[in-house]
């Protein structure tokens, strides 16, 4: 009895202490593509760099980054690092980490033009460096549109030109649809943003809807309604879930699909040599031809027991040579200065259409127009977004018709705002 | 070996009932029981009374923080906005016009799925406490579904009802247009009783398959005798003599599926549109999944919720007494 109470006791303790043993980081991660794999490469050879230091990648589905990161942080607990997306929302929950690493001005030289993105207003944290920039943008089914004897839209063309040729292209290959916009309110910005549509009040808060998101938002509703626009990715959920389109397009059942640059490597693998396709950027409207920033960032947990261990490997994650690497590897838009400036940059994959797309993805960032620059810094870009997708998704199932759902936006979005500013 | 076991726990016993014979000396009977009640009470008031008193709290607090100390009061402002209506039976006349159709379409889910579901349990009892062959086989085949997870549950069908799925194939090959299950407001809705009929039929089965096989096979060789028709024998007699059964059948069927939302969220996501976002849903979208969480908005939801709950379970209560006294 006695050996036992001693074997129990002594496996409690090495439990309690485990959990905030030094030398030991826990990394939250998910994946798109083939990253987990590159990033369980590098932290192997950080490891073998730090005997002293054991990273755990613990990969998990980005509905958990999404829905349980949020709570375990507001309990204080969670990973010590994470990747996330929704950064500006959880800004207070990441660690400052400029006493953590080697040197503050190398991050603040490389990647200080986005900390905006993941830090509280007028801060001067290094909250993170992002593990890559994505841009909005299209991509088009080239073989598709060649099959149907139909030119693919060039340069300046509009939302419009688009979804008419694709509608021939799906009319001639008998398509489910035409198109398919992500079922996100980030997706769909870019678009509303090239419309002319003011989103950011000049008070910092959400504007109403004006007539150019309006219009859009109608469009994009009538497209839907008319057998265009994909009906099963936007109805095929209630309120702000996130659906991809990326899989109807893959499966060639679209001609046309708006998601991001973040797609290039999933494309890339699960289409291999099924048929050509190429990214397209984004189409344009009456004030550009925006599609908007954004990205996943590697941001530290304020509540880590291990604060320098955590800064050794970010400070070994974001180093040149690693971040070039991993975007080699991954083929992903790296957000590091200098690796930019370098040039140079040798995407590892042998598909020519992913290296097309790629660069065409870094050509289509000098088409961002200011306000979309400004939306991965604002606070409020998830009240409008989830406003945005539960509203439509409702017109577009026929539940309430389009004009009904504008007042309805404006309205969730305020109580929303309202709601996270001060308790209601 | 035998003696090897039993003479420590011998041992043990005694030492235990020391201290139990002196209390039941000291408290009496009533002493005994709330000491043997001690234990679960404290598990009931740790995992659920406390947690039920916090989320009472939180429903009166706002802001998106999650440490109750961190958010602000703010009374019954939750409340006033999930009852904000001017027509309480045309969601679109609420503030909180989602909280409204969830409430609608988990009042409807419940009427067709209690109803559909109870009715087509009691059909297949019927059949499977006759004499057919393989009977054994064909009760393991209603259960079956009830031993999935409802994630798997839900995850099945939208493999066999999305647009390429399974019955949209075998539609196509009998020369029929495929159907947007998923897609279509009706299909989607008819979807979700349908797939909880079918996973959970099996549980209620059972209950009545017990309670028909408790009934005196005289009195139906009686009624055989008289030549009694076989409607009237079974509203004369199966009926009446099942009904306790039936009605804890009916109450737990109501008071479970006023929770759904694991199969439904997995199978359709709420959509079309809203059509299949029930209570639950819309609890866990508030306070969970949407982009700007609403936890105090969330926490109001759950209590009135749970007031609902409490009103079913009441009827059960008061149904059960009266079935016992008319016994």
């Amino acid at each position: 009895m006695t050996k036992f109470l001693k074997i129990m006791a002594t496996a409690s303790s090495l439990a309690i202490a485990a959990s905030a043993q030094a030398g030991e980081v826990r990394m939250m991660w998910y994946s798109d593509g083939v990253e987990g794999e590159v990033m369980q490469d590098l932290l192997n050879r950080f490891m073998e760099e730090n005997p002293d230091i054991t990273v755990t990648l613990d990969n998990v589905a980005y509905q958990v980054i999404m829905e349980q990161l949020p709570i375990q942080l507001a309990a204080g607990e969670g990973p010590d690092i994470a990747r996330v997306t929704n950064l500006k929302e959880q800004a207070e929950h990441w660690l400052d980490l400029t006493p953590y690493v080697e040197d503050p001005a190398y991050w603040n030289e490389n990647f200080g033009a986005q900390f905006d993105w993941m830090r509280p207003d007028d801060s001067e944290i290094i909250p993170g460096f992002m593990t890559q920039l994505t841009l909005v943008g299209g991509f088009a089914n080239k073989t598709l549109f060649e099959q149907a004897g139909v030119e693919m839209p060039g340069e300046g063309a509009t939302w419009d030109d688009w979804v008419a040729a694709a509608t021939e292209v799906q009319e001639s290959q008998q398509l489910v649809a035409a198109f398919v916009i992500d079922r996100s309110g980030h997706r769909i910005t870019g678009p509303l943003l090239s419309s002319g549509a003011v989103l950011k009040g000049e008070d910092g808060k959400p504007a109403p809807l004006d007539e150019a998101a309006q219009a859009f938002i109608t469009k994009l509703v009538d497209w839907t309604e008319s057998g265009q626009h994909m009906k099963d990715v936007w109805v095929s959920a209630a309120g702000t879930t996130y659906r991809s389109g990326a899989d109807e397009f893959i499966n060639a059942n679209i001609a046309m699909l708006y998601s991001g640059s973040w797609q290039i490597a999933n494309l890339s693998t699960k289409i291999g040599d099924g048929f050509d396709w190429v990214a397209i950027g984004s189409p344009c409207g009456s004030a550009g031809c925006s599609g908007l920033p954004g990205g996943a960032a590697l941001v530290a947990n304020k509540n880590t027991q291990n604060p320098e261990d955590v800064g050794k490997v970010m400070d070994f994650l974001a180093r040149e040579d690693i971040v070039k690497e991993f975007s080699e590897r991954t083929l992903f838009l790296p957000a590091h200065k200098g690796v930019i400036e370098a040039g140079g940059l040798d995407f590892q994959t042998d598909d020519p259409q992913a290296k097309a797309a790629l660069e065409k993805f870094v050509a289509a960032t000098g088409e961002l127009i200011p306000a979309a620059n400004e939306i991965p810094a604002w606070r409020y870009a998830n009240a409008v977004y989830g406003g945005m997708v539960n509203r439509i998704s409702q017109a577009m199932a026929g539940e309430m018709p389009v004009e009904e759902i504008f007042p309805r936006i404006d309205a969730d979005v305020a109580e929303q705002v309202n709601a996270a500013g001060s308790g209601q | 070996m035998g003696h090897y076991l039993t003479a420590p726990l011998r041992w043990l016993a005694q030492v235990i009932g020391i201290p139990l014979r002196g209390w039941q000396r000291m408290t009496g009977q009533g002493g005994m029981i709330a000491l043997f009640l001690l234990p679960n009470m404290a598990i009931f008031t740790v995992f659920v009374l406390i947690p039920l008193g916090m989320n009472a709290l939180y429903s009166t607090t706002g802001g998106v923080e999650f440490f109750l100390a961190d958010r602000p009061y703010v009374g019954s402002e939750h409340y006033q906005r999930l009852l904000d209506c001017e027509n309480y039976l045309q969601p679109r006349s609420c503030r909180d016009d989602m909280f409204w159709v969830a409430v609608w379409n988990t009042a409807r889910f419940v009427i067709f799925q209690v109803g559909i579901m109870t009715l087509v349990a009691m059909i297949t009892a019927i059949i499977l406490n006759r004499a057919i062959p393989a009977k054994a086989f064909w009760r393991a085949v209603f259960f079956f579904p009830v031993l999935l997870s409802p994630v798997v549950v839900g995850l099945i069908w939208r493999w066999i009802l999305q647009r390429q799925g399974l019955a949209n194939l075998g539609m196509v090959e009998l020369g029929l247009e495929p159907v947007n299950w998923l897609t279509d407001r009706f299909w989607a809705f008819a979807a979700a009783v349908g797939v909880s009929v079918w996973a959970h039929m099996g549980f209620y089965t059972l209950i009545l398959l017990a309670g028909l096989q408790a009934i005196p096979r005289d009195l139906y060789e009686a009624a055989e005798m008289d030549g009694t028709p076989p409607f009237r024998t079974f509203y004369r007699i199966t009926l009446p003599l099942l009904m306790p059964n039936l009605l804890v059948v009916l109450v737990l069927a109501l008071i479970r599926a006023v929770q759904i939302f694991d199969e439904a969220y997995v199978l359709t996501g709420g959509g079309p549109g809203t059509s299949t976002m029930f209570m639950t849903q819309y609890i866990y979208e508030s306070g969970f999944a949407n982009l700007l969480r609403n936890p105090g908005l969330a926490a109001a939801a759950s209590i009135l919720m749970a007031l609902v709950l409490v009103v079913l379970t009441l009827i059960q209560l008061w149904l059960s007494r009266r079935a016992g006294g008319n016994r």
